[in-house]
């Protein structure tokens, strides 16, 4: 491999993020740059295009302040690579793996492409290892497995951030407390200081800050590196999981920030706009995150992704969550009237789903009836909205006794199900869950067959 | 062989200058760890070219060399039972667990065969000339190109893959050297005697396909749905249950999990017919979405290539294509870097024309050899935010035959299939008629009608209903909604993953159906004869049919053909108290 080259005088164009330059030297596609002004701390970029005579560097980091003039190009043989090694738990980083809270750089052990490499789909194996959130509408109705990448898909003002840290403050595997090697690796993209903040304390407070590992982006750093942190923080995750065999919660947040600095750099380069000006790639990118989750046969870690990100204008159309939906298995959305009924976490049941879950409840995992009590929870709530429509045209006095039943299920469910003060555990909420459909007649409960009906339900009384 | 130099490179195009010749769609090997690319046009001494894999670390200066042939896969019996990727690379587990790019060592297989010809026998294109013995057998054809006598055999037994077998001469004298295998240009449909008309459905064990929307033997079905509606699942229960001989199913742009699933999970499942493990007759081609991008636009082509082959071997082949849009999306992504024009949506001018050419190739055919095969093209669409006037949904409906259109409704109620039965429809209806009566079901076109309307008329009265309240209702139409309930309850909701229900013979719908519609006849009948329909409501045994597919598995068909007769009894209950009390 060639060693490092410095270019001088090089540069003969810079527009927004992008830098032109005269190819005084080889350098390949993708390969690693920083660039150098003055004696402030070097940028990074990589080399988005090449021929014979010029090359098109994007910086990853702000621009500005550089002139034609007197910046200095710093070419690496390699593509941008992040040196990982043990010591990184414990760690807070910038978006680009260097330590923000004053300790010494992490010893490297290998260095990787933070981009990562396509994991061999005959390599992978099945998800299946339930975890218990303590979560009701997670853990009975939307089951998380290790392995999983389950996003929140929620909204400006709602409490996502508190959930995440609940969820990686318990997630745990039933009955295994303390006896693996667990991790959580945060990626803070485009976040205010207090959420990072918060997430920290929190993590802290439930003694598992030394289990934990940062990469900060803050709102008010460039947008560029939003790019970068979630790589940065895969690549640390991709290590820990399948070097170290632990198993890794990663949580990126927020989504929608990466995606606005995606949709930045494709109009910088002056590529065709897609859906809302989003560049026609953003499927394949945002796949090249999300599909770094997963579990390796043979491999005792694993990597679980909890991405989080804010609905513009609530709309679960929109691109962003639209195709994270796509690629993601299966998303928890969180509602805004929920919230404001003062339901917590208020999930929204009918549009979220799991689509792992099936491999990893019933028989054998959780409890025999546990997908069949899911599925018939999901119809009666979904009748109980259906009623809720008409009764408020035509008055709940208008409406049939069935009708009736099913509407003062779908209080209850909300109040009692979805709403919770304190962690329950997955019998708690599978409880829970059956009170929740006694007083329903038992001739509509068209899911659960008449054993399952004897066993949890009992005779028929009316609520 | 012609070779040309990297002038410019971005992403996965490259641009080269050439000093030989190069021709468009020729196959390229790119730089030191030999690239895969693909020549896509030609100004004067400049070429431009798609590259199938990660490009990182290419410069000015590499070397492009011509392989002087278009983009092809290597076709024959090893494919079985295998995973690749999208240009038919065998995806082990011999390398490490990330995908590194570049041209892997190729490694052999040998294989047991019996000859089918002798010495001197004169052979035509695309005959079969010998049969491979395990595990699984399997034809070996005469390249479609080829012809004429043998004029050498090797002994039967095992053989190495790439051992020449056989030697033909043909008219002109020219000789032809045969192994297992033979290569295709994947953009090329592999040509066939001729196309036959519909003359059987495939059986996709769905009642709400079967019933309702069948699929024909040699058809092309769209399958749209937006995220989470269960295009995979569907995808993955016909791949698993329907009646082709063979399955290729690529996943192309979706995730890995799903392509480990169908590869932990069809080895251990047994096919009901043949009683072989479900993989054995399963071809895996994976471009999952974060592989290259070029390389998932050429997938399509090279599953569709595979199916033809084993048409080819007269099977009737399923090809499931989860998902077209991804494959849509790719040539958009490669168009755009081109600098093409770009039309609606900005996908390139001739999407529509890919769209095309691609299910065409879907036919029932005799082939070359006179046997006769079938491709049924099973395509899912991901229309952004699930709106189905997008361009890749609308264009794909000109040229399929059946259309499943998945609804989030029925999905978020889980209620699966989400496929909404009055959005979705299947052409071919007719001519299908014909299967079923032969079959032993000479009312399935009334049956079947008698269940559309039913539940067009639900939709209607429920419109109603919303307005004036359900109880205010006639009380025939109330009993048509309590029908209706009951079809969408007992007959169209069929789980992939009960272990009773996720097939369902020809027989048990019409067992099923027959069974429904019986009660809907008593049900019409009490309520004109005055029994108020809270009492059909109120009727135990309505439980038991709600739950039909679960409570019935395929061994209880005499018991559920005895349904009726208990139906029959009490209505004749409920109408006599009727009576008496009036
Ligand atoms: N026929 C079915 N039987 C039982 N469950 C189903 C069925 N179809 C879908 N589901 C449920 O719905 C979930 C989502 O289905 P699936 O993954 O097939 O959606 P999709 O349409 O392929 O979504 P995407 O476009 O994001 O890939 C499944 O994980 C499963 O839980
Ligand atoms: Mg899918």
């Amino acid at each position: 491999m060639q060693a490092d080259l410095l270019l001088e005088n090089a540069v003969t164009r810079i527009e927004g993020p992008l830098l032109f330059a005269r190819r005084e030297a080889r350098v390949g596609l993708n390969a690693a740059v920083e660039v150098l002004a003055g004696n402030g701390p070097p940028r990074l970029g990589r080399v988005a295009a090449l021929d014979e005579t010029s090359m098109v560097i994007e910086v990853l980091e702000s621009t500005a302040g550089l002139a034609l003039r007197g910046t200095r190009i710093r070419l690496h043989p390699e593509p941008l690579l992040f040196g990982v090694g043990p010591h990184l738990l414990g760690r807070v980083f910038d978006s680009v793996g260097r330590p923000l809270d004053g300790g010494p750089p992490v010893a490297a052990r290998s260095r990787r492409r933070i981009e990562g490499l396509a994991i061999n789909p005959a390599w992978r194996a099945l998800p299946r290892d339930f975890i218990e959130t303590g979560i009701a509408t997670i853990d009975v109705m939307n089951s998380l497995v290790r392995g999983q990448k389950l996003p929140l898909f929620s909204a400006g003002g709602l409490p996502h951030d508190r959930l995440a840290a609940e969820i990686a403050q318990r997630a745990r595997l039933r009955g295994t407390q303390g006896e693996e090697s667990f991790a959580v690796v945060f990626a803070g993209i485009g976040v205010p200081h207090d959420t990072a903040e918060q997430f920290r304390l929190a993590m802290e407070s439930s003694g598992a800050l030394g289990h934990t590992a940062m990469f900060l982006n803050l709102a008010d750093e460039p947008g560029m590196q939003r790019l970068l942190a979630p790589r940065y923080a895969l690549t640390a995750a991709e290590y820990l999981a399948f070097e170290e065999g632990r198993h890794v919660l990663v949580i990126l947040t927020d989504m929608t920030n990466y995606c606005e600095a995606l949709r930045e750099v494709s109009a910088s380069h002056g590529e065709i706009p897609g859906r809302k000006g989003y560049p026609g790639y953003m499927y394949s990118d945002l796949a090249s995150l999300y599909e770094r989750a997963g579990c390796i046969r043979g491999r005792p870690g694993t990597l679980t992704q909890l991405p989080i990100l804010t609905m513009p204008g609530d709309d679960i159309g929109h691109p962003i969550p639209d195709l994270t939906g796509y690629i993601t298995e299966g998303q928890i959305v969180l509602d805004r009237e929920l919230d404001r009924r003062g339901i917590y976490p208020p999930v929204r049941v009918l549009p979220s789903l799991s689509r792992l879950m099936d491999a990893g409840i019933g028989e054998g995992f959780t409890d025999p009836d546990h997908p069949a009590l899911a599925h018939q929870l999901f119809a009666a709530y979904a009748r109980a909205l259906r009623v809720r429509v008409l009764a408020s045209v035509m008055g709940e006095q208008g409406l049939p006794e069935s009708d009736r039943r099913f509407l003062a299920f779908g209080e209850r469910f909300e109040r009692q199900f979805v709403h919770q003060a304190n962690a329950r555990t997955l019998e708690e909420s599978l409880e829970t869950g059956w009170a929740a459909l006694q007083g329903l007649p038992h001739s509509e409960l068209t899911r659960l067959s008449n054993a399952q009906i004897g066993r949890h339900l009992g005779a028929e009384g009316h609520a | 062989m012609s070779e040309a130099r990297i002038t410019w490179v971005g992403g996965p195009v490259l641009k080269a200058c050439a000093t030989g010749p190069f021709s468009i769609f020729e196959a390229l090997a790119v730089g030191e760890r030999r690239l895969l690319g693909e020549v896509i046009q030609l100004r004067g001494d400049e070429l431009v070219a798609q590259v199938y894999e990660d490009t990182t670390g290419l410069e000015p200066g590499v070397t492009v060399v011509g392989l002087e042939r278009p983009l092809s896969v290597t076709l024959g019996p090893n494919l079985l039972g295998g995973i690749f990727d999208g240009l038919l690379r065998p995806l082990s587990r011999a390398t490490d667990f990330q995908i590194q790019p570049g041209a892997t060592e190729r490694s052999f297989a040998r294989h047991r065969l019996e000859f089918a010809v002798r010495n001197g026998d004169v052979l035509s294109a695309g005959a079969v000339f010998a049969r491979t013995v395990a595990p699984r057998p399997q034809s070996l054809l005469v390249p479609p190109w080829a012809s004429g006598r043998v004029a050498a055999l090797v002994e039967p037994g095992e053989h190495r893959d790439d051992e020449t077998l056989l030697v033909l001469v043909d008219d002109t004298g020219r000789r032809h050297e045969l192994t297992m295998q033979h290569d295709w240009p994947v953009r090329r449909s592999r040509p066939v005697r001729e196309r036959l008309g519909v003359n059987a459905p495939m059986i996709t064990g769905q009642r709400i396909l079967d019933t309702l929307f069948p699929v024909a033997r040699g058809g092309r079905a769209a399958l749209p749905g937006g995220f989470g509606t269960g295009k995979t699942v569907l995808q993955e229960a016909l791949a698993k249950w329907c009646d082709a001989d063979v399955i290729v199913y690529v996943g192309c742009g979706e995730r890995g999990n799903e392509m480990a699933e169908v590869l932990d999970e069809f080895p251990q499942l047994e096919d009901p017919r043949t009683g072989r493990p479900l993989a054995e007759r399963t071809v895996i081609i994976a471009n999952t979405s974060n592989m290259p991008v070029a390389a998932r636009e050429a997938s399509i082509y090279t599953a569709i290539t595979v199916a033809e082959y084993f048409r080819d071997q007269g099977l009737n082949v399923a090809l499931m294509a989860d998902s077209t849009s991804r494959w849509a999306e790719a040539l958009r992504e490669v168009s755009g870097r081109l600098g093409e024009l770009p039309g609606e949506a900005g996908y390139p001018a001739y999407l529509s024309s890919r769209l095309a050419e691609f299910y065409e190739r879907a036919a029932r055919v005799t082939s070359l050899a006179g046997a006769e095969g079938s491709v049924t093209i099973i395509g899912a669409i991901s229309p952004p935010s699930g709106d189905f006037s997008e361009p890749v949904t609308l264009h794909t409906k000109r040229y399929v035959r059946c259309f499943w259109a998945l609804d989030r409704q029925r999905a978020q109620a889980r209620f699966y299939p989400a496929i909404h039965p009055l959005q979705s429809y299947g052409s071919d209806v007719q001519e299908l008629a014909d299967w079923w009566k032969r079959s032993g079901n000479p009312d399935w076109l009334v049956q079947r009608q008698r269940v559309l309307e039913l539940l067009e008329a639900q939709a209607h009265l429920e419109r109603m209903a919303r307005i004036v309240g359900r109880d205010a209702l006639p009380a025939q139409q109330q009993v048509r909604l309590l029908c209706a309930d009951l079809v969408n309850e007992g007959f169209l909701r069929q789980s992939s993953f009960s272990k009773v229900d996720r097939f369902c013979s020809p027989a048990r719908q019409v067992a099923m159906l027959s069974v429904l519609l019986h009660f809907a006849d008593r049900a019409d009948a009490a309520v004109a004869a005055g029994v108020p329909p809270a009492r059909l409501a109120a009727m135990p045994m309505l439980r038991q049919l709600q739950r039909l597919g679960e409570e019935f598995s395929e061994d209880d068909l005499l018991r559920l053909r005895q349904l009726p007769r208990q139906i029959d009894y009490e209505f004749d209950q409920l109408q006599t108290v009727a009576s008496h009390a009036g």
